[in-house]
């Protein structure tokens, strides 16, 4: 059969290897159940050719003394298999419903875990949708599969085996004419299958490009209300939606007949059957069997209800294949996933508390509101230590090197068995040399040289694509830079394990994603020990608090679906009171504040002076008025730093910024 | 709500009709045939000639073939009036969101009809093909076997009388326990995936805060959550398959039993081994027909939710009426708000806009600054009656705005919308939204006045470049500028534009503003700003504050009378500002 989704080889195979691995005793369990259901309901016919053959032997004889013990016995075998089957079937029926769900839910959990530990890169390249159909539609085909396909196909399987057995137990001839049957179910199957399953993708595919222009449209459906376009609109959906009518028709076509054409192709073979069995029985053909059961009407008969539960359960597996394929193509899907290679982190320099006396620093526990970095000292390995600390290089932001080596800032002290080397956290990030570019032979970022004293502000100004976003992309590691070195407090951030890293740079987006919640869970995801007071006190510095406190339930306000129930300005005023929970000595606001007015703006900004007191901040920011109090403004243009230095500086210099600036250049 | 969907049928009512028409046919003949072959066994069994034996399998033969030309029939028209009804139905809500006004709009998020319009229709298309088949062809085969039971098995058949009800009850039951849990993780599946989807599109924020472990432990909560839902629902499931095996079985054991008493006692005259035969037949398709029945419910529950869904948008009124006798033409671009007051939704507790009186003159240039939250776009928005104000009167060129026909005024009102879009389609598509039948020439005027030119020449395929879904290949300043000329081709006599420049350059927005006083100096033009600069040469500038006016003035009264404005335009033109 023709199909468009896809699968690997060893998928099967892979799919149930996990499965069992789930499931070591209820799986296995399960299947034998099935398979033992499946031969007792294979198995009525046996008897009805023997409770038959007793009746066509004592016809008129008398039912109490001859006929009733020898049904009975028969009867009371049939009744006996009939309760173990149904028992079984009881247990395995509830045990596969609580293995699929379980099965999905390791699956889901398997999956979260892992996209967890994927790197960004990773998320910068698959659209999200697809991302989202691991968990909605893979892991439904993988229901599917797991809770009918799978226990479906070996029951009917196994029946239709069962049947076969049997029926070349009671005749060969009639073998025939039944597998001539099967032939002819199989052609039709692929033929009709074969085209069911291609108009069934090319439905997705309509429906994938209906949903397309519907998502556009409404999305724009004020624009459409503001120009009166909605006639127009209209003749474009309706041919979108044409077409996905006829492929849904097609493909429903198809599989709407297959079922009629497979039951009449049974009921045809029931008939042929009837009639086979009464030539044969005319004519004396001998009959050619396993059992050497002569033909007599105690088999014709038996043999007729075989076949309709023949062609039954073929018609059962026809049914089932689609949903197979489909369930590996998914299973296929999210075992792709799964082997993505993690994030890698080879950090081993983590960040901890510490308290010091007298210039000795030492760990502790507890939260002391002071941090280290912890470098296990293993004989003093090459590179880590030799920057010693922040420098002290004064006012030399507007040139290129950042090179100045000062004791100040850090203090490196060995921990008492002479092993671990601790630096004092300051939030000094230098970048030396640095190259990067997201794809080979693409480079996005050119030898940028730059640093960044604790306390100091640097601003980033330059046309999207210029490399800003990218540059602190590059300060947590969400992407590894290719040449070059960057160094926080002086040890080189590649030896910093990522989640301590992380946790010593707060991050302020453009695109502020709230988590579902209330208010307040929204501002502790900064900080998670947080006290209510703190968060409010993070949310007043940030401007929030205003507005948070006019909302219907305050800071117990349930945040709607990523935030939309709060207008953008407010969105990112929480993501800024989140970031300050934080309280990270390094700060990096990307567009931070965008959206929100510059009256607001200046609110903001009032708080976020505050907030910026004695820390390092990176700014990206689009308008200028919002970079001007920065220490140092960087010029990105394709990648280049081609401008440093104050806002004065620049001023006076008359360069690109100048030009930005006085609007003879514009940003974007 | 099934008569609201019923309408979108339409022209699909004929193998709507036709569709239960054959079925009833294929059942018929299907449940005849074991009924001839029985009597084909028993003529075997008394040993009749080969004659006998063709004759009955020809007509055996007929009827499978019948059997089988009303089957392929039944499910051809009837995949044709389920897709056709799908077609209708999404055709019907497209439409009817076509009528929608601003304040519909709010009311679904668009992702909710999109869901609406796809999966929801998908349902109600797969219930809809049971309904006209299955849901046909299970009871009239429940009908028809027993009738047909009874004919041949006489009172054995009695069987089926008691048997039917426990397996009726019994899956009655199963459905009944099973409806609310199915409805509650429906629920729980929603929040999950939304639990999957805020952390995809907020990895950036879990990594840089390291709250993987955090959102690891909260995703397991709600996935175990759904599992447990889940499994107890379809652990009730489950007691289905055994039920109908226990019926089946004791269907087996009772004809087989007394089905041999009674071909013993009567001596096969008043049951014989081919009635045997066919009784096991009929007591099968009895107890699949139920089994069929029971999952046409199920379908009809789930899409029950989804019908209702759907007719939420297709019985949705809109929000605003056309007058009956409108006004079709606007006289001038004057403005007038006589004591209006607004808010979004009757549910609402604060105005948006409380007790707003202006008068704006036709060709006059009006700034519109405030602080976020201070309904500068709620304000814009009654112009063109994109909303209805909740008090008080919105006048253009002299008339209520609901005097006007709708399409007049928003012709004569262009707006410049705040989170404006461009469509997939070349620039020259896009432009002539404002206009279809612009000449090249109009349209590179207004790209000019917009000064949008410029760049769209630097463009390989200028005018015919194409817009990416969502213009993401424009800039944002481009993307506005395009925006403007779009809005410009339509001619209006009023021309708003909504925070329309904050990504342009000041130069930029300067010479746009300079190309409107030059070029179409009669128009009125209403600017909404973050940038005093933006405003500042503007004939009067109105200053918003929580949902009022604050004040109306030239740039330099305000400057001067006016604490609120003197602090937005201080805070804007700090250190060395010139421009």
């Amino acid at each position: 059969m023709k199909h468009g989704a896809k699968y690997q080889k060893g998928t099967m195979k892979r799919l149930l290897a996990t499965l069992f691995r789930f499931h070591p005793v209820a799986l296995p369990l399960a299947l034998l159940c099935i398979a033992f259901s499946a031969v007792v309901s294979a198995i009525p016919s046996l008897f009805m050719q023997q409770i038959i053959e007793v009746l066509e032997q004592n016809i008129g004889g008398d039912w109490g003394a001859d006929v009733l013990p020898q049904i009975l016995r028969l009867v009371v075998v049939l009744a006996s298999l009939y309760v173990l089957s149904l028992t079984l079937t009881f247990v395995y029926s509830r045990v596969m419903a609580g293995l699929t769900q379980n099965s999905l839910n390791l699956f889901r959990k398997k999956l979260f875990e892992k996209m967890e530990k994927l790197p960004i890169s990773y998320f910068d390249r698959h659209p999200h949708g697809d991302i989202m159909s691991h968990y909605t539609n893979d892991t439904d085909t993988l229901r599917q599969f797991i809770s009918q396909s799978m226990p479906n196909f070996l029951m009917s399987a196994i029946i239709v085996l069962t049947l076969f057995s049997i029926m070349m137990w009671f005749s060969f001839w009639m073998t025939c004419v039944v597998l001539c049957g099967v032939v002819c179910m199989t052609f039709v199957i692929r033929k009709v299958g074969g085209n069911s399953a291609k108009y069934f993708i090319r439905q997705q595919k309509s429906m994938g490009e209906t949903e397309g222009y519907v998502e556009e449209m409404i999305g724009g459906q004020k624009v459409i209300k503001v120009f009166c376009h909605e006639e127009e609109t209209k003749a474009g959906f309706d041919a979108v939606n044409d077409k996905l009518f006829h492929d849904t028709e097609k493909a429903n076509k198809y599989a709407n007949i297959l079922a009629p054409i497979l039951m009449n192709i049974g009921n045809l073979l029931y008939v042929l059957i009837a009639m086979a069995g009464g030539i044969f029985l005319l004519t004396g053909v001998r009959n050619v069997s396993l059992s050497g059961l002569a033909l007599t009407i105690s088999v014709t008969v038996p043999f007729l209800n075989i076949t309709r539960q023949f062609c039954g359960n073929i018609n059962q597996v026809s049914q089932q294949i689609n949903a197979v394929i489909m369930g590996l193509a998914g299973a296929d899907r999210i075992f792709t996933l799964l082997d993505q290679p993690d994030e890698e982190d080879a950090g081993d320099v983590t960040l901890v508390n510490v308290t010091r006396r007298d210039g000795v620093i030492a760990e502790c526990a507890g939260r002391t509101g002071l941090w280290a970095w912890k470098q296990p000292g293993d004989g003093g390995s090459g590179g880590a230590g030799d920057g010693g600390g922040a420098a002290r290089a004064g006012g030399g932001c507007g040139g290129g090197a950042g090179d100045g080596d000062g004791g100040g800032g850090g203090v490196a002290a060995r921990a008492g068995g002479g092993a671990a080397r601790y630096t004092m956290l300051t939030g000094d990030i230098r970048l030396r040399a640095v190259n990067f570019g997201y794809e080979k032979g693409k480079p996005v970022l050119h030898d940028i040289t730059l640093f960044a004293e604790p306390g100091q502000k640097v601003a980033f100004v330059g046309a999207t694509g210029a490399g800003k976003t990218t540059i602190t992309n590059l300060l947590n590691r969400f992407y590894d830079i290719a040449e070059g070195e960057i160094r926080y407090d002086g040890i080189d951030i590649g030896r910093i394990k990522k989640a301590d890293l992380r946790r010593a740079i707060g991050l302020v987006l453009q695109d502020t994603n709230l988590f579902s919640g209330s208010v307040m869970d929204n501002i502790r995801y900064g900080r998670l020990d947080a006290t209510d007071a703190e968060c409010v006190r993070a949310a007043t510095l940030a401007g929030a608090h205003d507005f948070i406190t006019r909302l219907p339930e305050a800071y117990l306000t349930r945040i709607a679906e990523n935030g939309s129930n709060l207008s953008q300005g407010q969105r990112q005023l929480l993501a800024i009171a989140r970031a300050a929970v934080a309280d990270p000595p390094v700060m990096v606001l990307d567009e931070a504040t965008a959206s929100i007015d510059t009256r607001t703006e200046a609110i903001v900004q009032r708080g976020m002076d505050a907030l910026m007191e004695g820390r390092t901040v990176f700014v990206i920011a689009h308008r200028l008025s919002t970079v001007q109090n920065a220490d140092v403004i960087m010029v990105l243009e394709d990648g280049y730093i081609i401008e440093r230095g104050s806002h004065r500086q620049l001023i006076a210099n008359g360069g690109r910024y100048y030009q930005l600036y006085t609007g003879v250049f514009e940003l974007e | 709500m099934w008569k609201t969907l019923v309408k979108s049928i339409g022209e699909f009512k004929k193998p709507s009709i036709l569709s239960p028409l054959f079925v009833s046919m294929e059942v018929v003949i299907e449940c005849i045939i074991p009924f001839v072959a029985a009597r084909l066994i028993n003529q075997i069994r008394e040993g009749c000639g080969l004659d006998v034996i063709l004759r009955y399998g020809l007509l055996l033969l007929a009827m499978a073939g019948l059997s089988l030309v009303f089957g392929w029939l039944s499910g051809v028209v009837c995949a044709t009036a389920a897709s056709g009804f799908g077609r209708n139905l999404r055709r019907d809500m497209y439409y009817r969101i076509q009528g929608f006004s601003f304040e519909n709009i709010d009311k679904f998020s668009s992702s909710s009809l999109v869901t609406r319009m796809t999966t929801d229709v998908t349902n109600v298309q797969m219930a809809y093909m049971m309904i006209i088949r299955i849901a046909v062809r299970s009871p009239l085969m429940l009908i028809f076997a027993v009738v047909m039971a009874f004919v041949m098995g006489g009172s054995l058949a009695l069987i089926f009388v008691c048997v039917i009800p426990i397996l009726g009850a019994g899956l009655y039951l199963i459905i009944r326990k099973v409806h609310p849990l199915f409805v509650k993780v429906f629920r729980k599946y929603d929040a999950f995936n939304m639990s999957v989807q805020e952390n995809i599109q907020g990895i950036r924020v879990v990594k840089s805060f390291v709250r993987e472990e955090h959102e690891k432990k909260k995703f397991e909560g709600v996935s175990e959550d759904v599992r447990a839902d889940f499994t107890r629902a379809e652990k009730i499931i489950a007691f289905n398959n055994p039920l109908m095996l226990f019926c089946l079985y004791v269907n087996m054991v009772f004809i087989m039993t007394f089905g041999a008493y009674t071909i013993i006692t009567t001596q096969g005259v008043d049951f014989n081994v081919g009635q045997l035969s066919a009784l096991m037949v009929y007591s099968f398709q009895t107890l699949m027909s139920l089994m069929m029945l029971s999952m046409v419910f199920v379908m009809i529950i789930i899409s029950d939710e989804s019908g209702r869904r759907i007719v939420e948008v297709l019985s949705e009124k809109s929000a605003l009426q056309s007058p009956t006798d409108p006004v079709m033409e606007v006289r001038d671009g004057s403005v007038e708000f006589v004591g209006v007051s607004f808010r979004y939704s009757q549910k609402a507790e604060h105005m948006a806009l409380s007790r707003i009186d202006l008068r704006i003159a036709s060709g006059e240039t009006i700034g519109v600054l405030g602080g976020v939250g201070s309904s500068k776009t709620s304000l814009v928005q009654l112009i063109p009656r994109l909303y209805d104000a909740t008090e008080g009167v919105v006048s253009v060129g002299g008339r209520d705005v609901r005097d006007y026909d709708i399409a007049t005024l928003r012709g004569q009102v262009s707006v410049v919308l705040q989170n404006n879009m461009l469509f997939s389609g070349t620039i020259k598509d896009n432009l002539r939204w404002g206009d279809p039948d612009a000449t090249d020439e109009e349209i590179a005027q207004a790209c000019r006045m917009a000064q949008a030119d410029e760049f769209i020449a630097r463009f390989p395929e200028g005018y015919d470049t194409r817009i990416e879904q969502g213009g993401v290949n424009v800039s944002g300043g481009q993307k506005q500028r395009l925006c403007i000329a779009r809005a410009l081709l339509k001619k209006p006599k009023i021309l708003i534009l909504d925070d329309s420049t904050s990504a342009v350059d000041t130069r930029t927005d300067a010479a746009i503003r300079k190309a409107f006083r030059d070029y179409i100096p009669e128009t009125t033009k209403i600017i909404i700003a973050q940038r005093v600069a933006s405003v500042q040469d503007a004939d009067r500038i109105v200053l918003m504050d929580k949902g009022g006016v604050a004040a109306v003035g030239r740039h330099e009264e305000l400057l001067a009378g006016n604490d609120i404005y003197r602090e937005i335009y201080e805070s804007q033109n700090r250190v060395g500002m010139k421009a």
